[in-house]
This record gives C-alpha cells, sequence and structure tokens, in this order.
C-alpha cells in the first residue's frame, strides 16, 4: 500500500470535480476520501463545491424575450399553414 | 397515455414522441411550451459562441425554424432536447464565423489559474505541511438556502457565470444551471468526457470562489 497516492490539500482542491464526477480510478478515490475524511478544511472545500452546483439549478428560470416568444409563434403558424417542406 | 408514458422506445421516452407527434401536427400550445422551457437555455449557449444579444434571438429563431423543417427527419435516436441543441450549436457557429468572432468552445488550454489561490496553501518546501491549507475553509452544508439563493447573491452569481470564459459558462450552464447529464453535455458540445470535466472543474471553482467573496464580505 506504500505506493498509494497521498494528495495534499493543494491537489485536493484540483480533484474535487473529477471525485464529484466519477472520474477517479480506485486508488486515487480511496486516497481522497481519506484525505477529506481527516481534514476539516478539504471537506469544508467539498461542501462548497457542491452547494455552488446545487444552487445554480435555482437560476433556471429566466423568461423568454416577449418580442421573441411572439416572432417564434408567428413563424409557427406560417410554418403549420405554409407547404411542409416534404 | 399513462401506458404510454411507462414506455421508452425513443431516447427521449413515450411522452417525448407525443409532444413531437402534436408538434408535427400543428399544436400551437406544444409548441409553446417548448419554446418557454428550452429557450432560455437557448440563448445562453448561442452567447457562448461569442453572440450579442440580438445575434443571439436571431440564432435561436433560426434554429426553432430548422427544428419545424426538419421534424420528419427527428427518428428519436437522440433526445429532442439534445437534436435542439445541436442544430442551436450548428446555427451558433455558422453566425459567429461569419461575424467573425468565433469562440473555440472545445479548446481547452490551461488559463493557468489554480482552483484555489496559492497564497492559501503552505509553499512547497514547507518541510512538514507542504500543500496544505493555511487558512480554515468553512463549510457550506448547513448554510442557509437563503444566503445563497437570495436575490441579490443570485445576481452576483449570474454576474459570475457572465463572467466566465465562454467555453467554462456553456458547460457550467448545461450541467448546473439546466442540470443536463455529462454525455448530452458532451454529444452537444462535442466534448470529451475528460475535457467536459475540466471545464466544469474551471467553472465552478470560479464560481465557488466569487461566491466566497461575497458572502465572506457581508459577515463581519
Amino acid at each position: 500500500m506504500s505506493d498509494r497516492p497521498a494528495f495534499s490539500c493543494q491537489q485536493i482542491v484540483e480533484l474535487v470535480t473529477e471525485y464529484l464526477e466519477g472520474g477517479l480510478d480506485v486508488s486515487e478515490r480511496l486516497a481522497f476520501e481519506r484525505h477529506v475524511a481527516i481534514c476539516p478544511p478539504c471537506r469544508g472545500y467539498l461542501s462548497q463545491l457542491r452547494r455552488v452546483s446545487k444552487a445554480a439549478g435555482a437560476l433556471s428560470e429566466d423568461d423568454v424575450p416577449e418580442r421573441l416568444r411572439t416572432s417564434l409563434l408567428e413563424a409557427f403558424r406560417d410554418w403549420k399553414t405554409g407547404p411542409r417542406g416534404r | 397515455m399513462v401506458e404510454a408514458e411507462g414506455r421508452k422506445k425513443t431516447a427521449g421516452g413515450a411522452s417525448e414522441e407525443l409532444f413531437v407527434d402534436a408538434l408535427r401536427s400543428g399544436d400551437e400550445t406544444a409548441f409553446a411550451r417548448a419554446v418557454d422551457r428550452f429557450t432560455p437555455a437557448m440563448l445562453r449557449l448561442a452567447r457562448v459562441y461569442g453572440l450579442g444579444v440580438d445575434a443571439a434571438e436571431d440564432v435561436v429563431q433560426e434554429t426553432w425554424l430548422r427544428v419545424l423543417r426538419s421534424l420528419d427527419q427527428f427518428e428519436g435516436r437522440s433526445s429532442f432536447r439534445t437534436w435542439l441543441f445541436v442544430i442551436l450549436g450548428n446555427c451558433a457557429r455558422g453566425r459567429s464565423e461569419a461575424e467573425r468572432r468565433s469562440v473555440p468552445v472545445s479548446s481547452l488550454e490551461s488559463d493557468g489559474i489554480p482552483a484555489v489561490d496559492g497564497s492559501r496553501f503552505f509553499p512547497a518546501e514547507h518541510p512538514r505541511w507542504a500543500g496544505m491549507w493555511t487558512t480554515l475553509v468553512d463549510s457550506w452544508e448547513t448554510l442557509p438556502d437563503e444566503r445563497l439563493l437570495a436575490r441579490e447573491a443570485r445576481d452576483r452569481f449570474r454576474e459570475a457565470i457572465d463572467a466566465l470564459p465562454a467555453r467554462y459558462a456553456a458547460v457550467f450552464v448545461l450541467r448546473d444551471v439546466e442540470g443536463w447529464s455529462s454525455d448530452e453535455v458532451c454529444v452537444v458540445l462535442d466534448l470529451s468526457p475528460e475535457n467536459q470535466r475540466v471545464l466544469l472543474h474551471r467553472a465552478r471553482t470560479r464560481l465557488r470562489a466569487a461566491l466566497e467573496e461575497y458572502l465572506g464580505s457581508d459577515r463581519a
């Protein structure tokens, strides 16, 4: 087990997304988890990136500009009544 | 209809087949719903190709027209959404090349900015703590949603996304704002899974830094 990668905190912060996305191999993942288990700042950092990702979901509610919406619906009516290309 | 929704014949599932059939038959309500659902993300993605607001709206309009004209060729091998956004990407790239503002979404040269500023770690030559944090890092696990999702925080969040390099923003918006899978993002942005993760990481770490600054500044 002496050849297992032992990450520094500075390396851990660069690996968080790889970890969350399942991009690490088994030995890297275990080393990552061992580090985080005993390192409160890295645990804090991991929680921060998770929150960034989760909070972003609340930003998805923009309206469609009314002018664009109207013109898209007009285009749809034209398409519907015109020759359908086939 | 209930039974139909339980089956998955195409990539997008049976309810999507019904939706595409509705579009083909000229159902304006179905079209309006699709416009409302997809257009905001389409506009954001079009901007990633370096287009201004007006050009992005043109591209979105052109995309929907192309989609309607080629509806009969849609076979459901990908989901409707993937198909829609691949067409959007083609239109946006075409427009952006015509305006000579091409932004290589897949280019991945390092910008040399680390996830966390090096000053927050002990230097590499430190005999005992090389590469370890010199500072505490707050856990955000129990940070109340009201802090992170208050209007001001959200405005700050959006500004920080707008300030990202375009290709980082594209991946972040589709993955974390819109909640797409990594596979779908790779198809639409033509990225390898590895590159997609690198871009997502850079986006998340920069946004984290921006939010940390914001949250720290109103503490005291």
